[in-house]
Protein backbone atom coordinates (compact mmCIF):
# COMPACT_ATOMS: atom_id res chain seq x y z
CA UNK A 1 0.00 0.00 0.00
CA UNK A 2 0.84 3.38 -0.58
CA UNK A 3 1.32 5.87 2.38
CA UNK A 4 1.35 8.55 0.40
CA UNK A 5 -2.30 7.97 -1.28
CA UNK A 6 -3.61 7.04 2.04
CA UNK A 7 -3.37 10.95 3.43
CA UNK A 8 -4.95 12.03 -0.30
CA UNK A 9 -7.61 14.35 0.97
CA UNK A 10 -7.19 14.35 4.41
CA UNK A 11 -4.91 17.05 4.99
CA UNK A 12 -2.34 19.43 3.43
CA UNK A 13 1.07 20.15 4.31
CA UNK A 14 1.59 22.72 6.81
CA UNK A 15 2.16 26.01 4.81
CA UNK A 16 5.27 27.94 5.53
CA UNK A 17 5.06 31.72 6.04
CA UNK A 18 6.69 32.32 2.36
CA UNK A 19 4.43 29.92 0.99
CA UNK A 20 1.09 31.57 2.95
CA UNK A 21 2.17 34.97 1.46
CA UNK A 22 1.82 33.88 -2.09
CA UNK A 23 -1.80 32.45 -1.94
CA UNK A 24 -4.67 34.43 -3.78
CA UNK A 25 -6.06 37.20 -2.31
CA UNK A 26 -9.32 35.48 -2.26
CA UNK A 27 -7.65 32.56 -0.26
CA UNK A 28 -6.39 35.01 2.78
CA UNK A 29 -9.45 34.94 5.27
CA UNK A 30 -11.20 38.36 5.17
CA UNK A 31 -11.75 40.07 8.58
CA UNK A 32 -15.31 39.88 9.03
CA UNK A 33 -16.45 42.50 11.34
CA UNK A 34 -18.04 41.59 14.33
CA UNK A 35 -21.37 42.97 13.87
CA UNK A 36 -22.11 41.27 10.55
CA UNK A 37 -20.61 38.17 12.71
CA UNK A 38 -23.09 38.17 14.95
CA UNK A 39 -25.93 38.93 12.56
CA UNK A 40 -24.92 35.99 10.45
CA UNK A 41 -24.90 33.93 13.48
CA UNK A 42 -28.41 35.60 14.51
CA UNK A 43 -29.83 34.30 11.27
CA UNK A 44 -28.47 31.01 11.38
CA UNK A 45 -29.90 30.18 14.02
CA UNK A 46 -33.08 32.02 13.50
CA UNK A 47 -33.21 29.61 10.42
CA UNK A 48 -32.66 26.54 12.60
CA UNK A 49 -34.62 27.60 15.30
CA UNK A 50 -37.67 27.57 13.00
CA UNK A 51 -36.99 23.62 12.27
CA UNK A 52 -36.61 22.98 16.13
CA UNK A 53 -39.63 24.56 16.51
CA UNK A 54 -41.51 22.43 14.93
CA UNK A 55 -41.10 19.51 17.35
CA UNK A 56 -40.88 15.78 16.80
CA UNK A 57 -43.30 15.32 13.55
CA UNK A 58 -45.75 12.02 14.01
CA UNK A 59 -43.97 10.50 11.38
CA UNK A 60 -41.05 10.10 13.46
CA UNK A 61 -42.94 9.70 16.73
CA UNK A 62 -44.79 6.54 14.83
CA UNK A 63 -41.61 5.19 13.48
CA UNK A 64 -40.43 4.75 17.15
CA UNK A 65 -43.82 3.08 18.09
CA UNK A 66 -43.99 0.64 15.43
CA UNK A 67 -40.48 -0.41 16.23
CA UNK A 68 -41.02 -0.76 19.87
CA UNK A 69 -43.84 -3.00 19.12
CA UNK A 70 -42.21 -5.30 16.89
CA UNK A 71 -39.73 -5.47 19.73
CA UNK A 72 -37.11 -5.63 17.31
CA UNK A 73 -34.96 -2.56 15.02
CA UNK A 74 -36.45 -3.25 11.70
CA UNK A 75 -33.74 -1.92 9.70
CA UNK A 76 -35.61 -1.80 6.27
CA UNK A 77 -38.70 -0.63 4.55
CA UNK A 78 -41.07 0.37 7.33
CA UNK B 1 -33.70 -7.23 21.02
CA UNK B 2 -35.46 -4.56 22.80
CA UNK B 3 -35.04 -1.08 22.83
CA UNK B 4 -34.93 0.62 26.64
CA UNK B 5 -37.42 3.21 27.16
CA UNK B 6 -34.06 5.48 27.84
CA UNK B 7 -32.55 4.93 24.65
CA UNK B 8 -35.99 5.26 22.81
CA UNK B 9 -36.76 9.10 24.09
CA UNK B 10 -33.51 10.55 23.74
CA UNK B 11 -33.53 9.30 19.72
CA UNK B 12 -36.68 11.06 19.79
CA UNK B 13 -35.68 14.36 21.89
CA UNK B 14 -32.69 14.26 19.21
CA UNK B 15 -35.44 14.50 16.28
CA UNK B 16 -35.82 18.13 15.79
CA UNK B 17 -32.20 19.12 16.11
CA UNK B 18 -31.35 15.95 13.77
CA UNK B 19 -34.16 17.25 11.14
CA UNK B 20 -32.78 20.89 11.40
CA UNK B 21 -29.12 19.56 10.64
CA UNK B 22 -30.60 17.62 7.82
CA UNK B 23 -32.30 20.25 6.03
CA UNK B 24 -29.57 22.45 6.07
CA UNK B 25 -27.35 19.59 4.47
CA UNK B 26 -30.30 18.46 1.99
CA UNK B 27 -32.06 22.18 1.20
CA UNK B 28 -35.32 19.99 0.80
CA UNK B 29 -37.26 18.71 3.78
CA UNK B 30 -39.09 16.00 2.11
CA UNK B 31 -35.68 14.34 1.63
CA UNK B 32 -34.00 15.92 5.31
CA UNK B 33 -37.03 13.91 6.23
CA UNK B 34 -36.17 10.58 4.68
CA UNK B 35 -32.54 11.41 6.19
CA UNK B 36 -33.35 11.67 9.36
CA UNK B 37 -35.84 8.61 9.42
CA UNK B 38 -32.69 6.37 7.49
CA UNK B 39 -30.70 7.69 10.51
CA UNK B 40 -32.61 6.54 13.44
CA UNK B 41 -33.25 3.16 11.54
CA UNK B 42 -29.39 2.73 11.39
CA UNK B 43 -29.02 4.04 15.17
CA UNK B 44 -31.39 1.81 16.04
CA UNK B 45 -29.92 -1.20 14.64
CA UNK B 46 -26.92 -0.05 15.78
CA UNK B 47 -27.25 0.75 19.18
CA UNK B 48 -25.10 -1.61 20.67
CA UNK B 49 -21.94 0.70 19.24
CA UNK B 50 -23.37 3.48 20.78
CA UNK B 51 -21.65 3.67 24.20
CA UNK B 52 -23.63 4.71 27.10
CA UNK B 53 -23.03 8.10 28.90
CA UNK B 54 -21.32 9.48 25.83
CA UNK B 55 -23.36 12.22 23.76
CA UNK B 56 -26.30 10.64 22.30
CA UNK B 57 -26.80 13.51 19.54
CA UNK B 58 -23.25 14.10 18.77
CA UNK B 59 -23.80 10.11 17.90
CA UNK B 60 -26.33 9.98 16.15
CA UNK B 61 -25.83 13.24 14.11
CA UNK B 62 -22.14 11.79 13.12
CA UNK B 63 -24.27 8.84 11.88
CA UNK B 64 -26.77 11.22 9.76
CA UNK B 65 -23.66 13.36 8.37
CA UNK B 66 -22.26 10.01 7.03
CA UNK B 67 -24.71 8.83 5.61
CA UNK B 68 -26.02 11.97 3.81
CA UNK B 69 -22.36 12.23 2.56
CA UNK B 70 -22.22 8.51 1.21
CA UNK B 71 -25.71 8.66 0.07
CA UNK B 72 -27.28 11.95 -0.47
CA UNK B 73 -25.04 14.07 -1.50
CA UNK B 74 -24.30 12.31 -5.44
CA UNK B 75 -28.01 12.75 -5.85
CA UNK B 76 -27.67 15.84 -5.17
CA UNK B 77 -27.22 18.96 -7.34
CA UNK B 78 -25.17 20.57 -5.61
CA UNK B 79 -24.59 24.49 -6.73
CA UNK B 80 -21.26 25.44 -5.12
CA UNK B 81 -20.68 28.66 -5.98
CA UNK B 82 -17.13 28.40 -6.63
CA UNK B 83 -16.74 30.45 -9.80
CA UNK B 84 -19.32 33.48 -7.28
CA UNK B 85 -21.91 34.00 -10.11
CA UNK B 86 -24.16 33.73 -7.78
CA UNK B 87 -22.87 36.04 -5.58
CA UNK B 88 -22.43 38.52 -8.65
CA UNK B 89 -25.97 38.77 -9.71
CA UNK B 90 -26.66 39.39 -6.02
CA UNK B 91 -24.39 42.02 -6.08
CA UNK B 92 -26.06 43.63 -9.29
CA UNK B 93 -29.11 44.45 -7.49
CA UNK B 94 -29.96 47.85 -6.20
CA UNK B 95 -28.31 48.68 -3.12
CA UNK B 96 -31.11 48.97 -0.44
CA UNK B 97 -31.17 48.92 3.46
CA UNK B 98 -32.34 45.95 5.08
CA UNK B 99 -31.42 43.26 2.49
CA UNK B 100 -31.02 40.74 3.60
CA UNK B 101 -34.14 38.85 4.00
CA UNK B 102 -34.39 35.50 5.65
CA UNK B 103 -35.13 33.20 1.72
CA UNK B 104 -32.29 34.88 1.09
CA UNK B 105 -29.94 33.94 4.18
CA UNK B 106 -31.19 30.16 3.21
CA UNK B 107 -30.11 30.32 -0.46
CA UNK B 108 -26.85 31.72 0.54
CA UNK B 109 -26.44 29.08 2.66
CA UNK B 110 -27.43 26.37 0.11
CA UNK B 111 -24.37 27.95 -1.95
CA UNK B 112 -21.65 27.14 0.19
CA UNK B 113 -19.50 24.71 -0.33
CA UNK B 114 -21.02 21.37 2.03
CA UNK B 115 -18.01 21.19 4.17
CA UNK B 116 -18.28 24.60 5.06
CA UNK B 117 -22.02 24.68 5.80
CA UNK B 118 -22.22 21.97 8.01
CA UNK B 119 -19.18 22.75 10.13
CA UNK B 120 -20.75 26.37 10.29
CA UNK B 121 -24.33 25.00 11.08
CA UNK B 122 -22.76 22.40 13.73
CA UNK B 123 -20.93 25.32 15.70
CA UNK B 124 -22.72 28.02 14.85
CA UNK B 125 -26.02 26.48 15.31
CA UNK B 126 -26.55 23.21 16.80
CA UNK B 127 -24.32 23.72 19.53
CA UNK B 128 -21.48 21.64 19.15
CA UNK B 129 -18.12 22.95 19.96
CA UNK B 130 -15.31 22.97 17.67
CA UNK B 131 -14.51 19.86 19.21
CA UNK B 132 -17.22 17.86 18.74
CA UNK B 133 -18.17 19.41 15.74
CA UNK B 134 -14.43 17.79 13.99
CA UNK B 135 -15.60 14.47 15.61
CA UNK B 136 -19.00 14.19 14.09
CA UNK B 137 -16.97 15.47 10.86
CA UNK B 138 -14.31 13.05 11.41
CA UNK B 139 -11.19 16.08 10.75
CA UNK B 140 -9.17 17.97 12.64
CA UNK B 141 -10.29 20.94 14.72
CA UNK B 142 -8.13 23.47 13.40
CA UNK B 143 -10.16 22.37 10.15
CA UNK B 144 -13.25 22.55 11.39
CA UNK B 145 -11.99 25.96 12.69
CA UNK B 146 -10.83 27.30 9.19
CA UNK B 147 -14.23 25.82 7.66
CA UNK B 148 -16.58 27.49 10.03
CA UNK B 149 -14.34 31.17 9.15
CA UNK B 150 -14.61 30.81 5.58
CA UNK B 151 -18.32 30.06 5.60
CA UNK B 152 -18.83 33.71 7.41
CA UNK B 153 -16.64 34.69 5.39
CA UNK B 154 -18.22 33.39 1.79
CA UNK B 155 -21.78 34.00 3.46
CA UNK B 156 -20.90 37.87 3.82
CA UNK B 157 -19.45 37.97 0.20
CA UNK B 158 -22.76 36.03 -1.21
CA UNK B 159 -25.35 38.46 0.97
CA UNK B 160 -23.27 41.09 0.39
CA UNK B 161 -23.36 42.45 3.85
CA UNK B 162 -20.18 45.02 5.25
CA UNK B 163 -21.90 46.20 8.45
CA UNK B 164 -25.19 45.21 10.50
CA UNK B 165 -27.71 47.69 8.50
CA UNK B 166 -27.15 45.39 5.44
CA UNK B 167 -28.97 43.45 7.68
CA UNK B 168 -33.44 43.14 7.44
CA UNK B 169 -35.28 44.33 10.61
CA UNK B 170 -33.32 43.13 13.73
CA UNK B 171 -33.58 39.42 15.02
CA UNK B 172 -35.57 40.49 17.76
CA UNK B 173 -38.38 42.45 16.31
CA UNK B 174 -38.87 39.31 14.25
CA UNK B 175 -39.09 36.93 17.06
CA UNK B 176 -41.48 39.22 18.35
CA UNK B 177 -43.46 38.99 15.46
CA UNK B 178 -43.01 35.40 14.87
CA UNK B 179 -44.41 34.72 18.21
CA UNK B 180 -47.61 36.43 17.31
CA UNK B 181 -49.33 33.59 15.95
Amino acid sequence: MNDREKTVGQSKPMETPAARSNKKPEAKPAKLGREVQARLGQQLRAMYDDVLNQGVPDRFADLIKRIDSNGSGNKDRQ
Amino acid sequence: MSMDDTVRKSILAAVPSLRAFAISLCGNVDRADDLVQETMLRAIANIDSFQPGTNMSAWLFTILRNHFRSEYRKRRREVEDSDGHYADSLKSQPEQHGHVEFAEFREALNHLPSDQREALILVGASGFSYEEAANICGCAVGTIKSRVNRARTRLAEILNVHSAEDFGPDEQTRAVLASGE
